[in-house]
């Protein structure tokens, strides 16, 4: 299985994906007070994470991170065989009126992030919803696109995205898997 | 994981188990601060109260927990109700059966009804009291109480003080807990203590005093004010003598104590009114995180149902 | 018309046979038993090679239910289970509707059991008026329309004074007091035995206390009265002690226990079955081999069924609201032979005393033995045929059982009832045709 890994990004590449996506949110937001990041669980967060790292470091702003699980929200719970484990969601910030930015690691069928609009919209009113993902991988099934994109590969569906990271013991890298994804979510 | 169709009690369950549980209620109690306290997991899901002795505090705390899940929650209350007026439980089953709920709560004065239940019928069913068998959302919501305080459970103390025998919250408690590997010390009087209860994995204890001493956690049992005439102790005033938890008496047991009683309260009888409002009494607590723990259960049978 | 027997292994405790033997019927009695019997013109030859014959089984406790509640059982009913069982004689509980404690009641059942024609019955008349405990039937009369006891079975006899002046009268009969031993306030609203499994399921528990002081009570009152007195289904370690005891002293005691009793424990009610719900309760491990170890050293002196259906909608409740008892007449000597016999608790000699003239003898019943000039009521049997209970298949109409579904050893192949084949069925019939 190990050799049949396709690496679409090193560890550098994500370093410069995050980057380049952390002076997009920069230019986009004038007013950095008024910004949050909210990480999707489990790997959004510590994309999420990293991203505010970055942004620290490019302007001195220290934007509040959030996490949001979306099991509750999901659109296939009583249908698939799977019961998907439920954590916490940590957003330790009025989220009415602020400018969020939803960090997620691979953007497919648009599914979850479908779920985290609603989850994040019962939390409080946003004054916006911007979307930064590491992977776009298409394949969308809703009209969803995301602001900040890390990189746009062509997929199959036959395939799967993996992203591993350090935050969770393993070496940083993205990769493509010869197998469907276990669950179309 | 927790694969189960039903929850009937804690005896059946794994350490394992009891533990995914108590985190997903910890997940949920997140919900239960929110502005809007309402998330659409189970939309299109129908629960069914079936409360065949009076209750508010669970009933009414299976009811939120559903609604908070937008599960459709509807309570009957069979002898109260023209819909099974006279019925068998088996028939009941058909009928409840042939409105296609999703999950029956059931409270039933009689241990082993949600079993049989649960055999005559394909929806889920969760004990919410058979007699005096168990009451197992109770005690996992013990269990996310004492961890909540203490971190642990492991290695605790814990008193369980009252009338044992006629109470499920007791043993569904002591299954829990000692699975959970607590020392477990069960007091009151012999009359209400069941016979060869040490099997269970506990010690008995005769004495309040010695009972509580050194225990971290206090378990109070209300105690029903009709025992007495079925001959179990001679008066209400001598048993809350001899078994009320007055701060005096709690001063043997650890200074970090934590008071804890399903309710609802018999206050001045089993517990002082002293006891019952002090800070480290969690019997408030208690109360929200059963909310946690039922919804965490809902969520856990019907939400990856196929 | 003459019927031989041929080759089993007679086993007749009444006049302590065990051999290969055959055995010689004519009009419905016996005529020889004996080696190498001489075939006549106009017999019919029953090869029983391999098999056990037996005096016919004599179930001492049975409740057929009729008059009253014919829904649960009918004598009709009942006495075919009762031959499917190799039992050629029963003894039935007075606990009908109404209850068995007048002549007209006696008759009734004596004049059903006659147009069933199935097995011999023998009615058990009240100790009370209406089973209530507080005055005496009248006895004699009942007995003079052919009652072979008296109990209140079901219920016990609270009042001794009542149970004092019972055992007193019934001297009269040279008949035994039948007692359902149970202390009503000890066991209160239990429906099972109070130990660990009530500490473990909740259910409310009857101790073994509650049967042993009435045993105490009543062999004291025997003791004192001179009376006889039988403790029906004994089902504790204590009270056999007590039984054992009385009877070093001369006490005129007798008692029975059932299969389930010597076969299950209360570790059977933990999955909240109904069919485990017995009066008394299935009791401990400890108690189950001290019956058994009674039923060896001839404390106990008879196997009986307690045999008790119910309707399905009955059994088919929550613990508490179904009533107690099991069906026993199909499984009596199976259950029997599985755990007494093939468990080398009992030889077969003293099994087949327990279940033929043992309680023949506690009652004075003509029956349970194959003497020369007795009727010919006759069980063959196979010791060693595996069977698995399929309570569907009861001739009875109760299906209450907890030996549903359990392989048994050993199980009856054939039962005659005075030289006429009552079971199976088909043969019944078939002989039926050609009288």
């Amino acid at each position: 299985m190990e050799k049949e890994w396709r690496t679409i990004m090193t560890k550098e590449d994500i370093q410069s994906a995050l980057r380049k996506m952390s002076r997009q949110i920069l230019a986009e937001h004038s007013h950095l007070n008024d910004v949050a990041l909210v990480g999707i669980r489990s790997k959004g967060v510590e994309l999420a994470r990293r991203l505010s790292m970055i942004i620290q470091e490019l302007s001195g702003a220290l934007l509040p991170i959030g996490a949001i699980d979306v099991t509750l929200y999901r659109d296939d719970i009583g249908g698939s065989s799977c019961k998907p484990v439920l954590k916490k969601t940590e957003i330790n910030f009025p989220v009415t009126n602020k400018d969020i930015v939803l960090v997620d690691d691979v953007l497919y069928t648009g599914r979850t992030i479908r779920a985290a609009l609603d989850a994040l919209i019962d939390l409080g009113r946003p004054k916006t919803i911007k979307l930064a993902v590491l992977v776009d991988r298409g394949h969308r099934e809703l009209p969803i696109c995301a602001n900040y994109i890390g990189l746009t590969v062509d997929t199959s569906q036959d395939e799967s995205v993996k992203v591993t990271l350090e935050e969770a013991g393993e070496e940083d890298g993205v990769f493509i898997l010869p197998h469907p994804e276990e669950t179309r979510w | 994981m927790f694969k189960r169709k039903d929850l009937l009690g804690i005896q059946e369950l794994s350490r394992e188990e009891i533990c995914f549980i108590l985190d997903t209620a910890e997940s949920f109690k997140e919900v239960l601060t929110r502005p809007i306290k309402k998330v659409p997991t189970l939309r299109g899901k129908t629960v069914i109260n079936l409360f065949h002795e009076p209750s508010t505090r669970t009933r009414v705390s299976f009811e939120i927990a559903g609604k908070r899940l937008s599960a459709d929650t509807i309570n009957i209350s069979p002898s109260a109700s023209s819909l099974t007026k006279g019925e068998s439980l088996k028939d009941m089953a058909k009928t409840l059966e042939a409105m296609n709920p999703d999950i029956i709560v059931i409270r039933h004065p009689i241990p082993g009804a949600p079993h049989f239940l649960a055999q005559k019928a394909k929806f889920a069913v969760i004990n919410a009291g058979d007699g005096a068998h168990e009451h197992p959302t109770q005690a996992l919501l013990d269990l996310l109480t004492i961890r909540e305080h203490k971190g642990k459970i492991e290695g605790l103390k814990v008193a369980i003080v009252g009338d044992i025998i006629h109470s499920r919250v007791a043993r569904s408690d002591i299954f829990a807990l000692v699975k959970m590997g607590a020392a477990v010390k069960v007091v009151g009087p012999p009359t209400l203590i069941p016979p060869l209860i040490e099997k269970l994995g506990v010690v008995v204890e005769y004495n309040l005093e010695r009972g509580i001493a050194d225990c971290d956690v206090i378990i109070l049992l209300r105690i029903q004010l009709e025992r007495q005439n079925r001959l179990f102790f001679p008066s209400i005033r001598e048993y809350s003598r001899l078994y009320g938890l007055t701060l005096a008496k709690l001063s043997k047991a650890q200074k970090d104590v934590l008071i804890m009683h399903p309710g609802p309260i018999n206050r001045g009888i089993e517990i002082d009114p002293q006891v019952a409002d002090a800070p480290f009494s969690l019997i408030l607590d208690q109360v929200t995180n059963g909310l946690a723990v039922r919804m965490a259960l809902l969520y856990l049978i019907l939400g990856g149902e196929s | 018309m003459k019927i031989i027997i041929q080759g089993g292994r007679v086993v007749d405790p009444a006049n302590q046979t065990d051999g290969l033997f055959d055995v010689l019927i004519e009009d419905g009695k016996i005529k020889a038993v004996g080696k190498n019997l001489p075939v006549g013109q106009d017999v019919r030859l029953i090869d029983a090679r391999g098999l056990l014959v037996t005096p016919g089984l004599i179930d001492m406790h049975v409740h057929l239910r009729e008059p009253g509640r014919e829904d649960k059982e009918t004598i009709a009913t009942g006495c075919a289970a009762a031959a499917a069982g190799g039992v050629t004689s029963l003894a039935c509980m007075p606990n009908t509707s109404p209850v068995n404690d007048n002549k007209s009641v006696t008759e009734f059942i004596l004049r059903r059991s006659r147009e069933v024609d199935l097995v011999g019955v023998y009615p058990i008349g009240a100790i009370s008026k209406g089973l209530r405990g507080e005055e005496m039937a009248e006895m004699a009369e009942i007995w003079e329309a052919g009652a072979v006891a008296c109990s209140d079975d079901g219920r016990p006899v609270m009042n001794a004074l009542l149970m004092r002046r019972a055992l007193e009268y019934a001297r009269l009969f040279d008949f035994p007091l039948i007692s359902h031993c149970e202390d009503l306030n000890l066991s209160a609203d239990g429906v099972v035995n109070e130990g660990y499994i009530s500490t473990l399921t909740g259910l409310k528990g009857i101790p073994a206390a509650a049967e042993e002081v009435m045993v105490a009570r009543d062999l004291l009152l025997a003791k004192m009265t001179k009376g006889r007195l039988h403790i029906a289904h004994v089902s504790t370690a204590t009270s056999c002690a007590l039984i054992r005891q009385a009877k070093q002293e001369g006490v005129q005691v007798t008692a029975e226990a059932t299969p389930h009793h010597f076969s299950l424990t209360e570790d059977l009610v933990a999955n909240f079955d109904p069919n485990t719900k017995v009066n008394p309760p299935l009791r401990t491990q400890a108690d189950r081999q001290a019956v058994i170890e009674a039923l060896a050293d001839g404390t106990i002196d008879a196997i009986a069924s307690d045999h008790a259906p119910h309707t399905l909608a009955e059994k088919e409740q929550e613990y508490d609201l179904a009533p107690f008892g099991i069906v026993g007449l199909e499984t009596l000597l199976s259950v029997s032979l599985t755990n007494l016999y093939h468990t080398r608790k009992l030889d077969l000699l003293t099994l087949i005393a327990k279940l033929t003239v043992n309680p023949a003898k506690i009652l004075n019943l003509p029956a349970g033995t194959l003497s020369v000039g007795s009727a010919a009521d006759i069980c063959l049997i196979d010791p060693e045929k595996r069977i698995v209970v399929d309570a569907s298949r009861f001739y009875s109409k109760g299906r209450n059982t907890p030996f549903h579904g359990q392989e048994l050893k050993g199980c009856v192949v054939m039962t005659l009832r005075a030289g006429r084949v009552v079971f199976p069925r088909d043969t019944a019939e078939a002989v039926a045709g050609e009288r």
